[in-house]
């Protein structure tokens, strides 16, 4: 972590696919333990924001520190976050256990982290079952439960209420609490607007890559 | 951003030098050298291919270490200048075969002789046409960059293995191989082709990597106004 | 490393069914070969050429399967991100995929046999060939294989890059297979198997080195 308590210290990042700028220069900073809402209309960049903080794309241009890394630093970087996407990261024919245990593997965690998240996302009966066989909110839920999984310092979540029935919305409310419990800081980028407003620290709208 | 802008007529001046030294090389080697001993007019050839397979190779080993600085500096320069060389060392591969095969006919009756040499040009002819479709199916700068460098370097360290392996492949069979080398008093139409086509070659590398460079600038939106300070 | 083989492989057996229908396709293959010579002795003859061919276009086959899980809901990006290095994930499956084709290559042997009249008593020799010949094709096949399912027109693509790149594993392969059917009087197999070594270690080792470049945004 950085010295001066600082989550993200992002300035000026900017990403472009093509002739477009997904962001064209966003610059805010970030304290430790602290949500942050980032809202604004589908392509307003929100996606791209998380995937470059949380090193899945490169950026264009721009810097930011993450849990006092630099970009280029990706392993640490990745060590310390977790990323929900709008992808599951799942392997269809593995049952849910079998998707959870391949990433504790990999994290280092121990093996009964992996039946434990499962437990809490509600998804304890169905652990054994392969995952083409589960609803959207079903892959949602055992998403939820890779991130908890990961123990991440810091957490971006991409959309997290994207298709959660309103059982699934409190879920989400239980995992952002239980991760803020644990000093994580979180993003969350989302329509949700009201919703995680009431429990937001901190409110960012992005549009045309830029910051509103 | 477009590589030899400090020298425009640079590549120009090159392709000048360079038909001019094919033209008095192979005025002298199709009309003034002798006939060779054994083969009579048909060696004649060799005046051309001769060059063009150093050239060729040449063509190849430039793309690889543009592939390689490319890699590890992501200037697009280099990404430029790579695309060029693969594309006229897959032009200069292709002569290559088409000489070799009008060679063969009438010296061997056959179109293929499955000379080592010519072999292996044929699969880097294939392995080096794949990279340039690599680079057209590919939409992203970034990625397409890569990709290809990283396909270059394994493409082209396969060249020496092929080499041997059809060399050793085609000694089990039978007799013949490669055209013979010319004789010492061929040299100079010999070396004024080979200057020629290398003239020819760089010249056009250059200008092909203009191409390049100037295409990447237009997939490449500009920056922002406000971010013209931020961005490198 | 183990984690990563061990993922590879429950994932390989999840989707056996798929495996018995690339062994079909080869031994089809096999079959529609003899069609094109006819019954006659240079069945035997080539019968190492063949194995070899129908070897090569299962491969296509099974390669380019091998990430189809891998880029259905961005698992890869996934594990990348948890963090795994880029090699580990390569050699998990590069592993894993000369493991499929060697087991292709082996059910393929008694096909061989039967239409091509190619019997041998060599059988731990031609197991070692098939291993070389398996890892030699899985190494830039991986590769190839990751880069051309993020990228259009997939299906051409990965057969025009590698099928070059490997014609050192196909000459060598076919030449030693066929020396272990033949007969090899003066001991030339042991050179192309040293072709195949030698190729091997290559392609392993630069493949891994360059695989970050391939799977990294």
């Amino acid at each position: 972590m950085s010295v001066d308590g600082l989550a993200i210290d992002a300035s000026h990042l900017a990403r472009r696919y093509g002739r477009r700028w997904a962001l064209a220069g966003v610059s805010f900073q970030l304290a430790r333990g602290q949500v942050m809402m980032v809202a604004g209309r589908n392509g307003s960049g929100k996606t791209t924001l998380l995937r470059i903080l949380s090193t899945a794309i490169r950026a264009d241009g721009g810097r930011a520190l993450v849990a006092g890394y630099d970009l280029e630093q990706r392993e640490e970087i990745r060590r310390q976050t977790a990323l929900l996407a709008h992808y599951s990261y799942l392997y269809e024919s593995l049952s849910a256990r079998e998707n959870l245990e391949i990433a504790a593997h990999f994290c280092v965690a121990p093996p009964p982290s992996a039946a434990d998240a499962l437990e809490r996302v509600g998804l304890a009966s169905r652990a054994n079952d392969a995952v083409a066989t589960f609803s959207a909110g079903m892959r949602k839920r055992l998403s939820f439960a890779r991130v908890l999984l990961q123990k991440p310092s810091i957490a971006f979540l991409d959309e997290p209420f994207g298709q959660l029935d309103p059982e699934g919305f409190a879920l989400v409310e239980q995992v952002v609490g239980e991760l803020k419990r644990s000093g994580a800081t979180v993003l969350i980028a989302t329509h949700q607007v009201d919703r995680v407003a009431r429990y937001a620290d901190v409110h960012l709208t992005l549009e045309n890559g830029r910051v509103a | 951003m477009l590589p030899n802008e400090r020298f425009p007529k640079l590549p120009h001046a090159l392709i000048v030098l360079g038909v001019l030294c094919l033209s008095v090389g192979s005025y002298l080697g199709l009309f003034v050298a002798p006939p060779e001993h054994y083969m009579g007019d048909v060696q004649r050839i060799m005046y051309v291919h001769v060059p063009t397979a150093w050239n060729a190779l040449l063509a190849m080993t430039f793309a690889f270490a543009a592939a390689i600085v490319s890699l590890f500096k992501a200037d697009w320069k280099w990404d430029a200048r790579m695309e060029a060389g693969i594309e006229v060392g897959v032009l200069l591969a292709f002569l290559l075969c088409c000489q070799g095969a009008i060679w063969a006919k009438p010296t061997w009756g056959v179109w293929w002789d499955w000379d080592p040499r010519l072999t292996t040009t044929a699969v880097l002819l294939v392995a080096f046409a794949g990279i340039l479709a690599l680079r057209h199916f590919v939409d992203d700068p970034v990625r397409r960059a890569a990709w290809s460098a990283v396909a270059t370097i394994i493409a082209y360290v396969d060249v020496p293995i092929v080499y041997y392996s059809v060399r050793w492949w085609n000694s089990l069979h039978q007799l013949q191989s490669s055209p013979a080398t010319v004789s010492s008093q061929f040299y100079l139409p010999l070396r004024l082709n080979a200057f020629g086509v290398l003239f020819l070659m760089s010249g056009f590398i250059m200008l092909r990597a203009r191409i390049a460079s100037r295409r990447i600038a237009t997939e490449l939106a500009p920056p922002p106004q406000d971010l013209l300070g931020e961005l490198a | 490393m183990i984690n990563a083989l061990h993922k590879e492989l429950l994932l390989q057996w999840r989707t056996r069914a798929q495996a018995i229908a690339v062994f079909v396709f080869g031994a089809t293959s096999l079959l529609l070969f003899s069609f094109a010579i006819g019954p006659s002795a240079a069945l035997r003859q080539y019968a190492g050429g063949f194995l070899w061919l129908g070897l090569l276009l299962s491969s296509t086959l099974t390669l380019s399967e091998s990430f189809h899980a891998e880029m259905e809901n961005r698992a890869l990006e996934g594990l990348l991100l948890l963090p795994v290095s880029a090699r580990v994930l390569y050699y998990g499956k590069a592993l894993a995929n000369t493991i499929q084709l060697v087991l292709l290559g082996i059910a393929l042997v008694p096909v061989m046999v039967v239409l091509y009249d190619a019997g041998t008593t060599r059988i731990p020799t031609i197991v070692l060939i098939i291993l070389l010949g398996s890892a030699g094709i899985s190494a830039p096949g991986t590769l190839y294989s990751a880069m051309t399912s993020q990228a259009r027109a997939k299906q051409t693509l990965l057969p025009l890059l590698l099928f070059p790149l490997i014609v050192p594993v196909l000459l060598a392969s076919v030449k030693a297979t066929s020396l272990a059917i033949l007969g090899d009087p003066m001991g030339q197999g042991r050179s192309w198997i040293a072709l195949l070594t030698a190729f091997n270690g290559i392609y392993w080792s630069l493949c891994g080195l360059l695989f970050d470049r391939v799977v990294e945004d």
